[in-house]
Formats: C-alpha cells, sequence, structure tokens
C-alpha cells in the first residue's frame, strides 16, 4: 500500500497557492478613504478656515487660493465645511453600522445555525420590518424625535440597518452551516459557540465586510439625503448631505457649493463600493478552484 | 445470536421520522441490529432507503423518533448536553464528501487537532506530536502539507485528513457514510487498505455504509440490507452473497455489475421505483416488487427471524423455503 500512497502523493497536484493581486485602483481606494477618515479625525488640529466663519466679503466666490473650493452664500469656505462635514457622514455611517452589525449578524449566525423555530420567528419579525421602506421610517421617526442630535440619528438608522445586516448575514451563514465540517464540528464534540466562532465565523466574515462597507455607503447616502430634507443635524454644523440642500436655492449664482460636496460624497461611496467588491473577490475561496 | 459477548453497539427498534403529523416520513421505521467489538458490518440499500439516517441518527445528528441506541452497554437516546458532546467522541463518523466535510479555511494541522482541542486532552508539543503522527499514519506528510488550508488538497487527500481527524480522540467505532463514493476507483482501493491497516492498528469497529456493493463485500465481515427503512436480511457477507435468503437481496446482488464483460447478465432485474416512504405499503414493505408475495405479505409484516446461524431474514417465503417446495 506504500508503493500506491506513493504514487497518489507523486499525482495528486497539490495546487501552490496562486498570488491574487488587490491591484492598484484597490490601493487608490483604499488610499482616498484613509485620507478622508485622517481629515475627518484631524479636522480640529488642520489649518483649515473655520467652517462656520462668515466672512461677507467674498461671497459666492469661485476656486482661488485662498478659498481652494471657493466659498457660500453666507462667505464661509467650502473645503473646510467638506472636510468638517465629512465628521457627520461617517460617525453616522460607523456608528449606524456598529449598531446593525452588533445586532444583526450575531442574530443572522444564529438563526442560520438554530433553524427551527428560533430561526422561522425571528426571520418573521425581521422581514416584517423590511417590509417598511428604511427610508420612510427614518423620515417618520426623526421627525417626531426632536431636539435631534447625531446620537439620536445614529440609533435610528442603525435599527433600521438590523433587518438588513440579519438577512445578509443569515443566508450567508445558512450555506455555511449546512456543510458537513460543520456536522463534523459536531461529531468531534464541539461546542455549539466553537462551531459558531471557529467554523462559521471565518467563513461569513469576507461577505460580512463587504456588505459592512457596501453598508456605509448606503448610510452616507441615506444620511445625505435626511440631511438634504433637514432631518439630520442643525445648521450651521455642516454635512455633506446639508450643504448640498443649502446649495438648492443659490444653484444658478454658484453651482460649486453643489458641486463639491456632492463629488465628495460619490468618490467617497464609489471608493468603499469598490473596496468591497475587491475584497469579497479576493476571500472567495471557491473562486478558480477547479 | 448464538455468542455470549456483549455487543459494542446494541441498537433496537431505532425509527427516525421526519416532518410533522400531517405529512410523515419515516426514513428509518424500526431497525435493530448488533455489532460486535472489531468486526465490520456493512450497510447496503438503494439510494433513500434510509442507510445514512441511521448513521446519522446513531451519531444523534438526527434525533431518533424512538428506539435506543447502547455503546459498550450505555444508553445515548437520552444523553444531553456536554454529556452527549463527550459520548460523541466514542463514536466518530466520516462524510462522503471530502471536500465539504474539511473547512477551506483552516490549516490542516488545526483541522485534525480539532477534537483535541475541544477537549483540551493534550496540549502544546505533545499536541503536535500526535497531530504529526495521526498525519503520517494516514499518508500525508505533515511537514510539507501540515500548514496547507484544506482547500489545496485533492478528495483523496481530504479524505484522509478526515480519517485522521476522526481517529485522534481514538473513538470505538467509526461509521463511514458512503465515504469512498465520490472517489475515483483507484483512490478508493487506496482509501480501503488504508482503513483496513488503521482499523486493525487502532482495534476499531466499523459501521460500512455504502451502495456499491462490491465494495462492501470487500471490507465487511457481515452485512445488512436495508429497504425502505427497514432491514430485510443481515448475515456474515459470504453467505449473504452466495445465498441471499430475502429476494430483495437477490435483486440487488443480481443488478450489481461484474468485472467480466463476457460473465451473463445473472438474475432477473428489479421492475419500478421503491414506493414513497411518506406512504409504505402495508405488511411487508417490499411485497409491491416482490415476484413471490402474497396476500400474507400485504397483511402481515415478517419480522427478522434466524435462518441459520447470524443469518437473519424479515421474509415470510425465504428463498431456500421456497426452493425446497
Amino acid at each position: 500500500m506504500y508503493v500506491n500512497e506513493m504514487v497518489e502523493e507523486a499525482s495528486v497536484h497539490n495546487r501552490p497557492e496562486r498570488k491574487k493581486r488587490l491591484g492598484l485602483l484597490f490601493w487608490i481606494c483604499v488610499g482616498w478613504i484613509a485620507l478622508n477618515l485622517l481629515a475627518a479625525a484631524l479636522a480640529n488640529v488642520l489649518p483649515l478656515q473655520n467652517p462656520i466663519f462668515q466672512n461677507y466679503a467674498s461671497v459666492n466666490a469661485g476656486p482661488s487660493l485662498h478659498h481652494l473650493l471657493g466659498t457660500d452664500d453666507l462667505g464661509r469656505d467650502i473645503f473646510s465645511r467638506i472636510v468638517f462635514g465629512s465628521r457627520v457622514s461617517i460617525e453616522v455611517s460607523l456608528g449606524a453600522m456598529v449598531i446593525g452589525f452588533g445586532v444583526g449578524a450575531p442574530l443572522g449566525m444564529l438563526a442560520a445555525y438554530r433553524r427551527g423555530k428560533f430561526d422561522s420567528i425571528l426571520s418573521s419579525v425581521m422581514y416584517v420590518f423590511l417590509a417598511f421602506p428604511a427610508i420612510i421610517a427614518t423620515i417618520a421617526v426623526l421627525s417626531f424625535w426632536t431636539p435631534r442630535s447625531l446620537l439620536k440619528i445614529i440609533v435610528v438608522i442603525g435599527v433600521a440597518s438590523i433587518p438588513l445586516v440579519y438577512r445578509v448575514i443569515r443566508s450567508a451563514a445558512m450555506t455555511v452551516a449546512t456543510k458537513d465540517y460543520v456536522v463534523a464540528a459536531k461529531v468531534q464534540g464541539a461546542t455549539d459557540r466553537r462551531i459558531l466562532m471557529k467554523e462559521l465565523l471565518p467563513n461569513v466574515a469576507p461577505i460580512g465586510i463587504s456588505f459592512l462597507l457596501v453598508g456605509i455607503a448606503t448610510v452616507v447616502t441615506l444620511e445625505g439625503a435626511l440631511a438634504f430634507l433637514g432631518l439630520s443635524v442643525n445648521a450651521p454644523t455642516p454635512s455633506w448631505g446639508n450643504m448640498i440642500n443649502e446649495s438648492l436655492a443659490i444653484l444658478q449664482t454658484n453651482p460649486w457649493l453643489a458641486i463639491f460636496p456632492s463629488l465628495a460624497m460619490c468618490l467617497f461611496l464609489l471608493c468603499l463600493n469598490f473596496i468591497g467588491d475587491r475584497l469579497r473577490a479576493h476571500f472567495d475561496v471557491s473562486e478558480g478552484k477547479l | 445470536m448464538s455468542d455470549s459477548t456483549q455487543p459494542l453497539l446494541k441498537v433496537r427498534d431505532l425509527t427516525v421520522t421526519f416532518g410533522s403529523h400531517r405529512r410523515k416520513l419515516s426514513a428509518v421505521a424500526g431497525i435493530s441490529f448488533d455489532i460486535y467489538e472489531g468486526e465490520t458490518l456493512g450497510l447496503v440499500g438503494e439510494s433513500g432507503c434510509g442507510k445514512s439516517t441511521t448513521g446519522k441518527a446513531l451519531m444523534r445528528i438526527v434525533e431518533p423518533s424512538s428506539g435506543t441506541i447502547e455503546l459498550e452497554g450505555i444508553e445515548l437516546t437520552t444523553k444531553k448536553g456536554k454529556d452527549l458532546r463527550n459520548f460523541r467522541t466514542r463514536m466518530q463518523m466520516i462524510f462522503q464528501d471530502p471536500i465539504s466535510s474539511l473547512n477551506p479555511r483552516r490549516r490542516v494541522k488545526d483541522i485534525v487537532a480539532e477534537p483535541l482541542d475541544c477537549w483540551k486532552t493534550v496540549e502544546g508539543a505533545e499536541r503536535e506530536a500526535l497531530v504529526n503522527d495521526l498525519l503520517s499514519k494516514v499518508g500525508i506528510d505533515p511537514v510539507a502539507y501540515g500548514d496547507r488550508y484544506a482547500r489545496q488538497f485533492s478528495g483523496g487527500q481530504c479524505q484522509r485528513i478526515s480519517i485522521a481527524r476522526s481517529l485522534a480522540m481514538r473513538p470505538k467505532l467509526l461509521i463511514c457514510d458512503e465515504m469512498v463514493s465520490a472517489l475515483d476507483v483507484s483512490v478508493q482501493a487506496q482509501i480501503l487498505n488504508l482503513l483496513e491497516d488503521l482499523k486493525a492498528e487502532y482495534g476499531l469497529t466499523l459501521l460500512f455504509i455504502a451502495h456499491d456493493l462490491a465494495v462492501v463485500k470487500n471490507v465487511s465481515d457481515r452485512v445488512a440490507v436495508m429497504y425502505l427503512g427497514k432491514i430485510c436480511e443481515i448475515g456474515p457477507s459470504d453467505t449473504l452473497y452466495e445465498s441471499p435468503e430475502h429476494p430483495y437481496t437477490k435483486f440487488l446482488l443480481g443488478a450489481a455489475l461484474e468485472a467480466d464483460p463476457d460473465s451473463p447478465i445473472h438474475g432477473d432485474v428489479l421492475s419500478g421505483e421503491p414506493p414513497s416512504p411518506m406512504n409504505p405499503p402495508s405488511g411487508c414493505r417490499f411485497r409491491t416488487r416482490c415476484p413471490n408475495a402474497t396476500d400474507k405479505c400485504a397483511n402481515e409484516e415478517p419480522q427478522l427471524v434466524e435462518i441459520a446461524t447470524g443469518h437473519q431474514v424479515a421474509c415470510h417465503y425465504p428463498l431456500s423455503t421456497l426452493a425446497r417446495k
């Protein structure tokens, strides 16, 4: 039999892992997101102009050396307002995703692993919530829950995202939970907690991470939409959404106020989506196999 | 049974029912058998007859609806929680799909060490040594391949790793659920040889579930034949293959192909499909397809009776009695 074994050993090609590359564009996107995060974190110490200082001497000015991206109708520096505005978007999106994933992901994994009554009751509840359009629900709640604060916005959007996260994580975990290696772990006497952490989590995480990035992007737009409707942070605190909202009235005289915040938001979202997509493909073990 | 030795595994009236009261499906409908220490019991039958479900029910991956399972005289069906997890390590199972039975994102060494880590029986250098030993026993070089991920191996190699993992806790009983049916024929032979060697070395007892009759004949001391959730015949494999007593066994053997292209096709071919287990026939479950069926078969369910030493058959008209008439 040892001869046989050697034959098999020799004939079976142990494929060495081909080095997959993430590509230049991926790193450019990562760099842009990192720059955004850094700027938002350090906005107070960076040599930026005061975002709420009104300078009536230069109102609706175009881009210049003094005001890189121009000024708005109250003479405030657009560049500095975009940087400070990104804080709101980033804080809301990260905060909401912490709530959404913190509650939705463990519930989704547990439901997929346990199945049975626990799964069917929880899933029905989640699907009932999913039936409400998230934007309508958040608008309704935020209209009445005054005075609005950043924390309230985070909580409302975060809670609204729980069913979505739950659904995605549950279906991802479901395909893993039916695999033989989960049964095998059970057979070896592994505890449920160990199976969830060691077998399910590593196989659900790649999908979870890319959905997290898409989720952040979605919340940024949602916050933008809420701000556009005047349901986000109060003026004069800048956010990308309420800058676009303010630009509406003066669109003809000063298009810069509409263009730059939109561009900032757009680039941020594109980069996040691209990173999420690349990461998912990169960590997909089934892709390129056989 | 003739001998006085206690069976290693004693299964009595095991049933597994899926679904609720309105749409009930009895995948395993009351089967009883013993497995003695050191032997290999083959379990054969066509697809959907409940042989895999039987294996899973023994491990309590699928909950048995009724019946008892005794391993070394200890009742398993009532065990719960940690006690149940602990008892599972006395029995182990190898699955049909070698690729899917290993987590693609874990290293081979960690996969083999998983049962050890669950129970913290050995740690550190001792654990390392044990894992290396297990891997080299199944023909995987632990130095060259131990740190690779499971997804980098072929089906045959994955099955070897599965075997190594199942032996880590030194189980008494190994349930092999169609373990070679997903592999190439040449690899099948290697895995079966490996299993035979390890069986001797570790003093294993095997329940070998398969649909390939030639494979089962090769590895088994005794064979049980299942049809629609019931055992219709159990016997020593030589006797059973040479002089089957149950008409179904005869048909099953007749349907197996021989390696000699010139050999005449022997036996009649069984017609029809197995009836739905949702609505099994009354009396003998095989009567709808059996050429010898009578009214008695429809009204009275045949029980397993001993027809020769260690050879039991569940049929009102065993083939040897028919021939005598």
